[in-house]
């Protein structure tokens, strides 16, 4: 059995084509779910910060959203779209949503006021004002939101192999196919891709970071402390592991 | 009663039978209220107890393992790297390949499931007492050992009821992930509310099933969720007196 | 238990301590040897570095000592579990350090309780302490959040006094409280040690609140040296060496002036005369302190250098400047500089005259030591030459 530890190497070597195929099909699935949901979640929450209003909804959805069971999101809509990638997706935006949502929220509600008040005392305008100084101050925070998606994304559309998606979750749940050792050599991939995107992110979170802010509490890829949004997914973990292992 | 660890699993049929002849069951319709009547207390009932009987089991263990390496780790710093590290480790095995590959060895049974869900049960409750105890500040603990309380007083009458909210933010978290993951178990030991869905996919997708199951599995979730959050304002009098007292 | 809470205060000895971290080349406190009578506050003073934290909490085992001993009312610490020793010992720090979870009245009989008194005997001392740092009864139930940081540590000195040790520890007490609070926190502080004498050891890096709360004070240098250890006049008066001189203040002449008060000393006489009545010569010649009193003995003006046989109220100068008889020499002086330095009116608690106060008098007052109120209670300065 310990073997097949070893064989999933040699799973990954022979049948790569195969193993290569799941994962960009792994890919494109995250990447169209995050896609939707960062566009979904980013100005909904950019706006609501920006306004400083309906912080509990704004808050708690993410505290909702990381108690959603991930097999039942992707199960309550298979009536109205089948098995197949498009009931994934949607399940997946739904579970990415609600912590994208909330990081936009707090990044720009969080946005030190006495910055905001200068900007308007300046004479800019209430958009310019959005645009040129909350965002570029609260974009870190997002970033790190999405990152935190992203990762979950890509481990939770393991699954979508059960539910017709595909991914590499079609060789992850089918082990009377692939073998103990194509299980664990696919499951190997999917370690090595979440870890690989948490990577990228933080690379790419640095890049972002406007140079006066790195270092800083509002600089990437920095965690949300405040007490108050211990609802957001991930407190408790370590930033490198902020999965649910689905 | 409910299957024992490490015993052979107990559940009832969900295959929908197509003796019954419900127009709504015949066409399929997203949700056949009667077919769910039907079912409810011979299937949906059962599964959601067992749902909640293995998610239980899996947070007490977890979270008893844990209090005893996070209050091991506050006494003795250089505990918290390894067991970090370690049950980090436990926490990045995609929970499908966790629950597959264990099959082999320990068989189709509960105690698969649970050694799997432990594990993830770890990470997070580790951190989070660990970081509810290092929360607790040096003066109020230098005052208690130095007015005269032993360590052990100390840490039973002062640093653990302050560190009380943030463990139970950790447990809660913790139950809400782990009754997702039980949702996942089921794809390879039959049980639980997950067992409805996918046998209901497996055979012939059945749309009630899923709406069932799902929506029940949802408002499990939610409804522990809501309670923890409750606990956690309900144990701490002081925190509510400074919001408001 | 070798170290009793008991009620009556206890005498406190510093024997050779020696206290080294590893690591360190030179040891924090190195043969650390001084004496506190029972009932007396001893100030630990010194620059930061000096080791008077360090040796604070070496007396309740926070810390425990390289070599030496320390001894409680003759008793060694080391004969007591910490615990248990601790629980004798009064325990007040800078951060207050109350439980946040607990409220006002719990949190100040934590130490009963742990002795294992019941619950009656705990809520009358809790009544009985919350009165004695004069705060209102319904504190009791509130939260250390809902405090302000001066009542604060009005509990923590209420939760140091609750069992009824014979020793307190305070460390910077007062160091987080704003300035004004300070002042009314140690003035209150100094009260109560009227009504308890407790033997207090009290760390500060402030000489002017050891001058102020000390009846003793043993100025430390980096690396645990007892430079000096004596009562606060006879420090600002004879500073052992340089490093003292510097530590006390350019000002320790102001400082001790403001040490005595004006019914501390014999005041010059005033000549009292009512309406009607007449100066002679020598009076008006002599001193020139003449005073105009009304029938209750109150000062209505100044007759200063008149010889007159019918003293009339408009004679009088109108009195601008008095003093009290509670004031302090550095007070007085303070008015006189206001004046050219002229002699100034003391009026006592009735409000009747006491005297007068000259520079001459103030000149005198800096010349003599203050003598020790208590016979020679063994000013140990014992330093075993370091080799």
């Amino acid at each position: 059995m310990s073997n097949d530890f070893v064989k999933g190497f040699t799973f990954i070597s022979d049948r790569s084509d195969l193993v290569l195929n799941r994962l960009g099909s792994h890919l494109v699935l995250s990447a169209e779910s995050v896609l939707i949901a960062v566009v979904i979640g980013v100005p909904l929450g950019v706006f609501l910060g920006h306004i400083h209003r309906f912080s509990f909804l704004a808050i708690n959805v993410s505290n909702i959203g990381r108690a959603l069971p991930s097999v039942a999101v992707l199960a309550i809509f298979l009536p109205v779209f089948g098995i197949g990638d498009t009931d994934v997706i949607i399940a997946l935006v739904i579970l990415a949503a609600p912590p994208i949502l909330t990081n936009a929220y707090v990044a720009v509600d969080q946005v030190d006021p006495d910055t905001v008040d200068a900007a308007k005392g300046i004479g800019l305008r209430p958009l310019q004002v959005l645009l040129k100084v909350e965002m570029p101050l609260a974009l870190p925070l997002i970033f790190a939101g999405i990152r935190t998606s992203a990762v979950f994304v890509v481990a939770t559309a393991t699954l979508a192999g059960i539910f017709g998606g595909g991914g590499l979750g079609d060789i992850i749940s089918n082990r009377e196919s692939f073998g103990l050792d194509g299980v664990i050599g696919a499951s190997y991939v999917l370690i090595a891709l979440a870890f690989a995107s948490q990577l990228l992110f933080i690379s790419f979170e640095k890049l972002i970071t406007p140079r006066g802010l790195r270092g800083t509490r509002q600089g990437a890829p920095g965690r949300l402390r405040r007490q108050g949004a211990a609802a957001l997914p991930g407190r408790g973990v370590p930033a490198a592991l902020e999965t649910q292992p689905e | 009663m409910i299957g024992q660890v490490g015993g052979a699993l107990a559940g009832g049929p969900v295959i929908p039978t197509f003796g019954t002849t419900s127009k709504c069951v015949l066409q399929n319709r997203t949700f056949c209220w009667d077919w769910f009547k039907d079912r409810w207390s011979s299937t949906f009932v059962p599964a959601l107890l067992q749902h909640i009987q293995l998610s239980v089991i899996a947070v007490v263990i977890g979270f008893a393992i844990a209090f005893v390496l996070a209050v091991a780790a506050h006494r003795a710093r250089w505990v918290i790297a390894p067991v970090t590290f370690f049950t980090s480790l436990l926490y990045t095995v995609p929970s499908l390949a966790a629950f597959e590959i264990l099959v082999p060895i320990t068989g189709i049974n509960y105690f698969t499931v649970e050694i799997a869900l432990v594990s993830y049960t770890l990470l997070i409750l580790f951190t989070n007492t660990l970081a509810g105890l290092s929360g607790v500040s040096p003066e109020v603990l230098d005052a208690a050992t130095g007015i005269g309380l032993t360590r052990t007083q100390a840490l039973l009458r002062v640093e653990l009821p302050l560190a009380l909210p943030t463990i139970i933010a950790g447990i809660r978290v913790a139950v809400v992930t782990i009754i997702s993951l039980t949702t996942v178990a089921a794809y390879v030991v039959p049980a639980g509310l997950g067992k409805i869905i996918f046998d209901a996919i497996g055979n012939s997708v059945f749309n009630t099933a899923f709406i069932g199951a799902g929506v029940l599995c949802i408002l499990l979730a939610l409804v522990a969720d809501a309670l923890f959050a409750g606990l956690q304002r309900v144990l701490t009098p002081w925190a509510a007196a400074r919001r408001g007292g | 238990m070798p170290v009793a809470a008991t009620g009556t205060a206890a005498p406190l000895e510093f024997r050779d301590v020696t206290k080294s971290f590893p690591g360190m080349e030179t040891p924090a406190l190195d043969h650390l040897s001084f004496e506190v009578p029972a009932g007396e506050v001893c100030v630990l003073v010194g620059p930061s570095g000096c080791g008077k934290t360090t040796a604070m909490r070496l007396v309740n085992r926070m810390i425990d000592m390289t070599s030496g001993d320390i001894l409680i009312d003759g008793k060694s610490i080391k004969g007591s579990q910490p615990a248990d020793l601790r629980r004798a010992i009064g325990y007040v720090i800078q951060h207050v350090g109350l439980f946040p979870h607990k409220n006002i009245l719990d949190n100040i009989t934590v130490v009963p309780k742990l002795l294992g008194w019941d619950r009656k005997r705990c809520a009358e001392r809790a009544e009985e302490l919350l009165e004695l740092i004069s705060l209102p009864q319904e504190m009791g139930s509130r939260y250390p959040s809902q405090l302000s940081g001066g009542q604060r540590q009005r509990v923590g000195v209420a939760r140091a006094l609750a069992a009824d040790p014979p020793l307190m520890l305070m460390d910077e007490p007062f160091g987080a409280i704003d300035p004004i609070n300070r002042d009314r926190l140690q003035n209150e502080f100094l009260r109560l040690q009227q009504a308890i004498k407790k033997t207090v050891v009290f760390v500060t890096h402030d000489i002017d609140e050891a001058i102020k709360m000390g009846d003793r004070i043993a100025i430390l240098r980096e690396g645990g040296d007892l430079v000096q250890f004596d009562t606060p006049d006879r420090i600002l008066a004879e500073p052992a060496d340089d490093f003292v001189a510097r530590f006390v203040g350019a000002d320790r002449g102001l400082k001790r002036l403001a040490l005595t008060k004006l019914d501390e000393i014999d005041l010059e006489n005033a000549t009292v005369v009512r309406e009607g009545e007449s100066v002679g010569l020598e009076a008006a010649n002599g001193t020139g302190n003449v005073v105009l009193v009304d029938n209750d003995g109150r000062p209505v003006g100044d007759l200063r250098g008149h010889q007159m046989s019918a003293v009339r109220a408009a004679d009088a100068r109108p009195l601008e400047r008095t003093l009290r008889s509670t004031d302090s020499l550095r007070d007085a002086l303070s008015m006189m500089m206001t004046d050219s330095l002229r002699p100034l009116l003391v009026l006592d608690a009735e409000g009747r005259v006491a005297g007068y106060v000259s520079i001459d008098l103030i000149n005198d007052a800096l010349r003599r030591v203050r003598g020790d109120n208590h016979s020679d209670s063994g000013i140990n300065l014992e330093k075993t030459a370091a080799t």
